[in-house]
């Protein structure tokens, strides 16, 4: 825009008001960028997310409250009173088994899968193979999505009652069965283990050489350095990630539907089951009851995972 | 120091040994099973799949309900989140509440959300246009009620992507630049934001495709049959044939991930090179 310096003055100074000129025409546009914002042209364009989020979540999550308290239509008496029966009933019994049970292959499988997780990803973060970093990365990527049907068919037909390594080994002459608590253990540790080697790989990167090597230079042993130094830095990741691992075996069904049926009581499956009207006549707001049993522990999890996440966020920038 | 890092070298190799063991054989084992018979090696569980009754009607409802629940969500999160990053901190704040809500539901307890809504419509509302949208919504051909669940499962991973991605680009500062180039809105969001969110855009599409092509809670308790039901339908008559599928299945998780992975890193060489 400015022309070779010219020795005449004036036309300099033209020049100088001209550029000025632009300099004081840009603020047009800015403005009336800002006052689209103003108008709340921003929040136009989410109108459509949250219209959807209204019906499409708002409905099921209301349905399911005033389900849950009201008496099922095929009830002999009181159909379509309020009643707190269904929450009664979803928390007793073999219901009661289920959501028990639940939780615990949740909890166990999340703390296995942490303790095993945490030195994959160590290993793999301190590694000079760039390529094997990541590859694991990848893999991992990989087998976090690889829940449901196929990973509970390529455990079948490998420790399955006809399973290779089952065949094999004998394995069920020695008390194994894959159609059991132990063997789901294991199951959901395939998808569960790579989950918290993604989930922790970028706490791990946020540790310093330098904070090892302050520890170093003072004499600390590697077990020191981890017990007073790394894994205090490294613990809301870690229970972040602990958390995110139950919320997600809480939640799987198809694993356990297809491989288990109803050996291992599950309340999945006890939702499935009541939603398909495999269930006492005059229940059919039991599943509502029960979805919201789950809801309300997940929603505890969840109160539990995610000011974590922002804090172990605060640790990596 | 020498001896400590050969023998962290020792227990790395260790602990990747035996993770990889863990993880390949199960694989291994799987392809074993489904091409092992009486007769020797046969790889029938594979070729027979194409002729196998409804393999390709639930292949291609899977392919449809994908491609629209990819298309509904990306329609719906892009303006949003790039209106968001224009607009106030509290816009942000309340998209971030809307899209991890999802998580705090299993998709069981969603599903049963959905039917309880579903039989509201033939109680009460008999021929009324509300009715019409319920039988439309559960129409066996294209059940648009899964793609809401769809739409739902993967509103919080595709959330994550997006965000990340909208993180790395100044969006104010390219929307203004474009918009003082004379460029209209929908030009500056399209060719100045778009093509910078190419990667974020591509994760998002594919975490959503490889949630919908095995999601099964949903589809299987409201009575559809995708591929992930027929491969459980399958699964109770032709053990192999479902062992198969399974393989198939993470073969083309695994391409689709490598091709994501290495498109993300040519695009980033050549950013550095400019």
């Amino acid at each position: 825009m400015t022309t070779a310096p010219t020795p005449v003055p004036t036309p300099a100074a033209t020049d100088l008001s001209g550029g000025a000129g632009v300099l004081t025409a840009t603020p047009v546009p800015r403005k009336r960028v800002r006052s689209l914002r103003r108008l709340g042209g921003s929040w136009l364009a989410t109108v459509p997310l949250l219209l959807f989020f209204l019906v499409g979540f708002g409905l099921p999550a209301v349905a399911i409250v005033i389900g849950a308290f009201t008496a099922s239509s095929d009830a002999e008496t009181g159909a379509g009173e309020f009643t707190t029966a269904n929450l009664t009933d979803s928390v007793q019994g073999a219901y009661q088994t289920a959501l028990w049970s639940s939780v615990k292959l949740s909890a166990l499988t999340a703390l296995i899968a942490t303790l095993i997780g945490l030195p994959i990803a160590q290993a793999v973060v301190t590694s000079r193979f760039r390529a094997l970093r990541e590859a694991v990365l990848t893999a991992s990527g990989v087998l976090a999505n690889f829940g449901g049907l196929p990973l509970a068919f390529a455990f079948v037909a490998t420790l399955g009652n006809a399973g290779e390594i089952t065949e094999m080994f004998d394995l069920t002459d020695h008390g194994w069965s894959l159609y059991s608590f132990t063997g789901l253990t294991v199951v959901y540790l395939y998808f569960l283990v790579p989950l918290m080697v993604l989930t922790v790989t970028p706490a791990l990167d946020g540790l310093r050489v330098q904070w090892r090597e302050a520890a170093q230079n003072n004499r600390a042993t590697g077990f020191q350095y981890w017990r007073h130094v790394a894994l205090p830095i490294l613990f809301p990741s870690l229970l972040g990630g602990f958390v995110l691992l139950f919320g997600s075996a809480f939640a799987a069904y198809a694993t356990a539907a297809a491989m288990v049926g109803a050996t291992v009581p599950l309340i999945s499956r006890s939702i499935a089951d009541a939603l398909s009207g495999n269930v006492l006549v005059g229940q059919g707001n039991l599943a509502l009851a029960l979805s919201l049993d789950m809801i309300l522990v997940a929603v505890l999890v969840m109160a539990v995972y995610l000011p974590l996440q922002r804090r172990s966020a605060r640790w990596l920038s | 120091m020498a001896q400590l890092i050969s023998r962290l070298r020792v227990w790395r190799g260790l602990v990747l040994l035996l993770a990889g063991v863990y993880f390949l054989v199960p694989m291994g084992a799987s392809v074993w099973f489904s091409v092992d018979t009486n007769h020797g090696i046969d790889f029938a569980a594979y070729t027979g799949l194409l002729s196998a009754p409804g393999f390709l009607d639930s292949l291609v409802l899977t392919l449809e309900l994908a491609a629209v629940t990819v298309a509904v969500l990306l329609l719906l999160l892009v303006p949003a989140l790039i209106a968001a990053r224009l607009g106030s901190a509290r816009l942000r704040a309340v998209l971030e509440v809307v899209c991890t809500l999802p998580l705090v539901v299993p998709p069981v307890a969603l599903t049963a959300g959905l039917i309880g809504v579903l039989r509201w419509g033939p109680d009460y509302l008999m021929d009324t246009p509300l009715f019409q949208t319920f039988v439309f919504v559960q129409d066996p051909k294209f059940p648009l009620v899964l793609v809401i669940a769809y739409v739902l499962m993967s509103l919080p991973l595709a959330y994550r992507a997006l965000d990340a991605g909208l993180r790395a680009v100044d969006v104010r500062t390219l929307v203004e630049a474009a918009r003082n180039c004379g460029a209209s809105w929908p030009r500056a969001v399209l060719t100045v934001v778009l093509p910078n969110l190419r990667g974020a855009l591509l994760n998002a599409s594919f975490l959503t495709l490889a949630l919908v092509l095995g999601e099964f809670t949903a589809s299987s308790i409201l009575g559809y049959q995708p591929f992930a039901v027929w491969i459980y339908t399958v699964g109770n008559s032709q053990g192999q044939m479902s062992v198969a599928v399974s393989v198939l299945s993470l073969l083309i998780t695994w391409v689709l991930l490598l091709l994501l992975s290495t498109a993300g890193r040519e695009r980033r060489r050549n950013t550095t090179t400019h």
